[in-house]
């Protein structure tokens, strides 16, 4: 990549600013996950009610990104390392826009778990890949910042954990229901909200693949490592 | 070539028309060209981008000796097309000139009628051996050019009574009527308007199903929208030389990238 | 805040721009000046010529019947050419002045106080010439009573043209009232008019003593010949020049020696090629001296050089991406040259050449030295029957040789003569103009 300015110096304030729209949003879902997993663990209404509330502005701030990228597009007709920063920006911009849904979608499930018994330890191990997905999420953007392509490609291997956490969640859950049929309401919600963060751990890993393509100009050739088994569990043993 | 377009123009585009190695041109003192090596494919638009001053115009007019009418410049390396040295000894400027065929920057027809603009080059190849041979010449070349519907009631008004546009695809109609095996452009679409900028470069993908076509341009985009292979020239090297997408998504010199997304001029 | 960023309004002039209008509507009245004197100037020049030459185009004649006394003109009475000869212009004159008083006395026009010398003074020596040539000519005419139509002298015709007066008269010995009033008297009972003079354009020069007699003919033949004579020398040779200098000649330091050296012919004085002309052509050569093909050549090469600045400065014009367009559909520099140049640079080229030869036309003083001043009074002969050698003189020579001549009625000639020379050159200048505009293409 380039680090000159652009002759026409009207091009870098376009390229930082949907940039640091990007970092915005990126603030705004890192904190949204970890409070989600926060209010769950700590059943914290209010906190939920929070996370539920900031995902208006992260889609107000994907709806501005696209804005600025058509309009880059149009003016600007941006080439060769300027067209990837646009075209990534705006892949990213569409998974961070995912992941503040999901954990809106976390914050919502998690008024409903206050409701039932706690099911033991879930709610500490989905803290823990929030927590991972989370780090995955702060360093992918770190990587795009910096154009850093090792750190993305290191994010992208992480998702791996995360899979496997859920993996080894998708058991217990499994395990509870089969003891106590009473506790399915709440394990098919903290299932969906496991389900989430894992899907959240994918599009941090996406995002990593736009940092590695916004470097190199391809996107990775190898398969992203996935280590998610639940599609082939029959049992909790299995 | 392995262009990822899936519109793209399907012809064979497999065989080397022009090869160029260890090309030099010095104009006086100035050494213009450093060593530019290439390989112009046949049935391809070929484009050379570069910052003015960078050796694109030289080299391209190096490829039908045009250079030969300025008296200090020198061309040394080797320029072969079909694998006949166009520098050798044995070699008439005006039979190459008349194989590889040129359109300039400036829209210039003759001003002469229409008729005659197209029916000049032929005539002094002796390519018509009777009036009605000549007609269809004529003609054909400006139905290739695109202009046959324009201008075909008023061939006897002259050529230099059209409007811009017209007037470049006149002179590509001219270049065209040799029937030349190269076309040259240098800068075709400079001095027009963006529509007809447009039908011009609709009529160079067209050219590409017969010709092959090399193309100077300041204009990226210009060689973006119509090019299969770009050759990026800065201060007289040949920096880059691959198909056109990869080099308007991800040029592999950093020059490269650096002027096709205006940080150099 | 300063005044310097406080909003001016645009309706007030400040300082500066009124002192700028002004140096500017001063810098307009200097032109305006300047133009004035140069056409004031040009007025009072033409104005001079006019008021001199007009009178040039009329002239006073006469004309009274003449018996071809045969014992006077045939004293042999046989008819005989070269016997006929023997009788000289005088004997004519004799017969033409008794024929002129015989004439007075029987329309009862009184001549008192002029005597018979006078009386002669009113018939040019001119005529009798004319009258002699005419019955050698013709020798049958003897015995006949013919109108013999013929010039005044001089004098007399001044009189009516206001170049003569009666107080002039006063103080001239070679003319008196008496004639005068005689003049007068002619002209009320019709034996002498004013009228335009054609011969004035077909006489060939002639002697001091009969001004009126004189003519341009013999000057416009030879100037016409020259013209043509330089039209065919310089055409050829300068645009080969041209052409060679300008589209095939490498770029080194001879093409830029033998430039400079075109720049300073142009700027050579005309006279010194007269001089070459005459130790080239007339001494070395040895071609005839006054001959047209002389001053041609002499005039071509005085000329040559501002023909080939004129067509470079045309094939220049012509631009360049039309030389492009030529090579590139693979014509050879001849061809690009024959077929697109040439026909290009052909208005300038002709309207230089036009200028050329208008310059050609009003030179005068190396046809000094190669002769062409001298007396020339017969004509040329056609251009196909070797008139090219054979003497002639040329207008503006004739000009000069009119203007340095003792007889007043030399100068009104003179004038004259100028006016058909302005008369041909503006007819070359039009003729310039009139192609260009016609012919000129812009890109």
């Amino acid at each position: 990549m380039n680090t000159d300015g652009h002759i026409l110096s009207a091009f870098d304030r376009d390229l930082e600013t949907i940039q640091a729209l990007i970092m915005k949003m990126g603030g705004l879902v890192e904190v949204a996950t970890l409070d989600a997993a926060r209010a769950l663990e700590t059943r914290d209404e209010d906190l939920a009610r929070l996370v539920r509330d900031s995902d208006g502005a992260i889609d107000a701030l994907e709806a501005q990104v696209n804005d600025e990228v058509a309009r880059i597009i149009a003016l600007r007709a941006p080439t060769a390392g300027d067209l990837r920063t646009v075209l990534t920006v705006l892949k990213i911009a569409g998974s961070l826009e995912r992941m503040g849904d999901y954990a809106k979608n976390i914050a919502k499930r998690s008024g409903v778990l206050a409701q039932f018994t706690p099911i033991e330890g879930a709610a500490g191990t989905i803290r823990r890949m929030a927590k991972q997905v989370e780090q995955m999420l702060k360093d992918a953007l770190d990587a795009y910042i910096r154009r850093d392509a090792v750190l993305a490609t290191d994010v992208r291997a992480r998702d791996r954990e995360v899979d496997q956490i859920y993996n080894s969640l998708f058991r217990v859950l499994l395990t509870h229901m089969l003891e106590d049929p009473r506790n399915i309401t709440a394990c098919m919600h903290l299932h969906f909200i496991a389900k989430n963060i894992e899907r959240m751990g994918d599009h941090a890993t996406t995002i990593s693949e736009q940092v590695i393509y916004l470097v190199t100009g391809s996107m990775p050739e190898e398969a992203r490592p996935k280590d998610d088994r639940t599609p082939y569990v029959a049992s909790p043993k299995s | 070539m392995n262009d990822m377009r899936l519109t793209e123009r399907a012809v064979n585009a497999e065989r080397t028309k022009i090869a160029a190695r260890g090309v030099q041109v010095h104009y006086g003192q100035t050494h213009a060209l450093k060593d530019v090596d290439v390989d112009i494919l046949d049935h391809t638009v070929t484009a050379f981008i570069g910052p003015s001053g960078c050796g694109k115009s030289t080299f391209l007019r190096c490829l039908n000796r045009m250079n030969d009418t300025i008296s200090v410049c020198r061309v040394t390396g080797d320029i072969r097309l079909d694998g006949e040295d166009i520098y050798d000894r044995r070699i008439d400027p005006v039979q190459l000139r008349a194989k590889v065929g040129m359109v300039f920057q400036k829209p210039n027809p003759f001003p002469k009628s229409i008729y005659d603009n197209v029916a000049y080059g032929p005539r002094i190849h002796g390519l018509a051996r009777n009036k009605a041979e000549l007609d269809e010449i004529v003609e054909t070349s400006l139905r290739r050019a695109a202009l046959w519907n324009e201008v075909k009631d008023r061939l006897a008004a002259p050529g230099t009574g059209l409007s811009g546009g017209q007037q470049q695809r006149l002179c590509i109609a001219r270049a065209v009527a040799t029937s030349p095996e190269v076309l040259l452009m240098d800068e075709p679409c400079s001095a027009l308007d963006p529509i007809a900028t447009a039908q011009v470069e609709e009529l160079i993908d067209e050219l590409r199903a017969n010709f092959s076509v090399v193309i100077v341009t300041h204009s990226m985009q210009q060689a973006a929208r119509v090019s299969q292979r770009t050759a990026f020239f800065h201060l007289g090297h040949l920096v880059e030389y691959g198909d056109t997408t990869q080099i308007f998504t991800k040029p592999s010199d950093p020059r490269t990238e650096s002027y096709i997304t205006g940080r150099i001029g | 805040m300063t005044d310097a960023t406080a909003p001016k309004s645009l309706l007030a002039q400040d300082v500066r721009t009124r002192r700028r209008n002004a140096a500017e509507a001063r810098f307009q009245a200097y032109g305006i000046v300047a133009i004035s004197i140069s056409l004031g100037m040009l007025a009072i020049m033409l104005w001079t010529i006019f008021s001199d030459g007009v009178s040039a185009f009329r002239q006073t004649t006469f004309s009274f019947p003449v018996t071809l006394e045969a014992e006077r003109l045939d004293p042999k009475g046989n008819r005989i050419r070269d016997e006929m000869a023997k009788v000289t212009t005088i004997g004519y004159t004799n017969l033409l002045n008794a024929s002129f008083k015989a004439h007075l006395e029987a329309r009862g026009i009184p001549f008192e106080g002029v005597d018979d010398k006078a009386l002669a003074a009113f018939i040019s020596r001119d005529t009798p010439a004319r009258v002699r040539d005419m019955v050698l000519a013709d020798p049958a005419m003897i015995g006949q009573t013919v109108t013999v139509t013929g010039f005044t002298t001089g004098r007399i015709d001044g009189y009516f043209k206001g170049r003569v007066t009666r107080e002039t008269a006063a103080v001239d010995t070679n003319i008196s009232a008496a004639q005068l009033d005689l003049a007068d008297r002619l002209v009320d009972a019709g034996i002498m008019r004013t009228g335009f003079n054609w011969q004035f354009f077909t006489n060939p020069d002639a002697s001091d003593q009969r001004p009126e007699a004189s003519g341009l003919g013999v000057a416009i033949i030879g100037s016409a010949y020259m013209m043509i004579l330089v039209a065919l020398f310089v055409l050829p040779v300068g645009v080969a020049a041209s052409i060679y200098l300008e589209e095939f000649a490498p770029k080194n330091r001879w093409t830029d020696l033998i430039e400079v050296n075109i720049s300073n012919l142009a700027a050579v004085p005309s006279i010194v090629f007269g001089i070459l002309g005459l130790a080239v052509f007339i001494n070395f050569a040895a071609f005839p001296q006054s001959s047209p093909l002389v001053g041609a050549l002499v005039l071509t090469l005085m000329t040559l050089p501002t023909i080939i600045i004129a067509t470079r400065a045309a094939i220049r014009a012509v631009p360049p991406s039309i030389r492009d367009a030529a090579l590139g559909v693979g014509a050879s520099k001849m061809q690009m040259v024959f077929h697109h140049v040439l026909p290009l640079a052909a208005p300038g080229i002709l309207t230089g050449t036009i200028l050329g030869l208008a310059s050609a036309l009003g030179e005068t003083a190396p046809l000094l030295l190669i002769g062409m001043v001298a007396f020339v009074a017969n004509y040329p002969a056609g251009p196909f029957e070797g008139g090219f050698l054979d003497p002639a003189s040329a207008l503006p020579v004739q000009v000069y040789s009119w203007a340095s001549r003792a007889d007043p009625a030399f100068i009104e000639r003179s004038s004259g003569a100028i006016i058909v020379l302005l008369a041909f050159l503006l007819v070359m200048n039009i003729l310039a103009i009139v192609l260009r505009r016609r012919f000129e293409r812009r890109w």
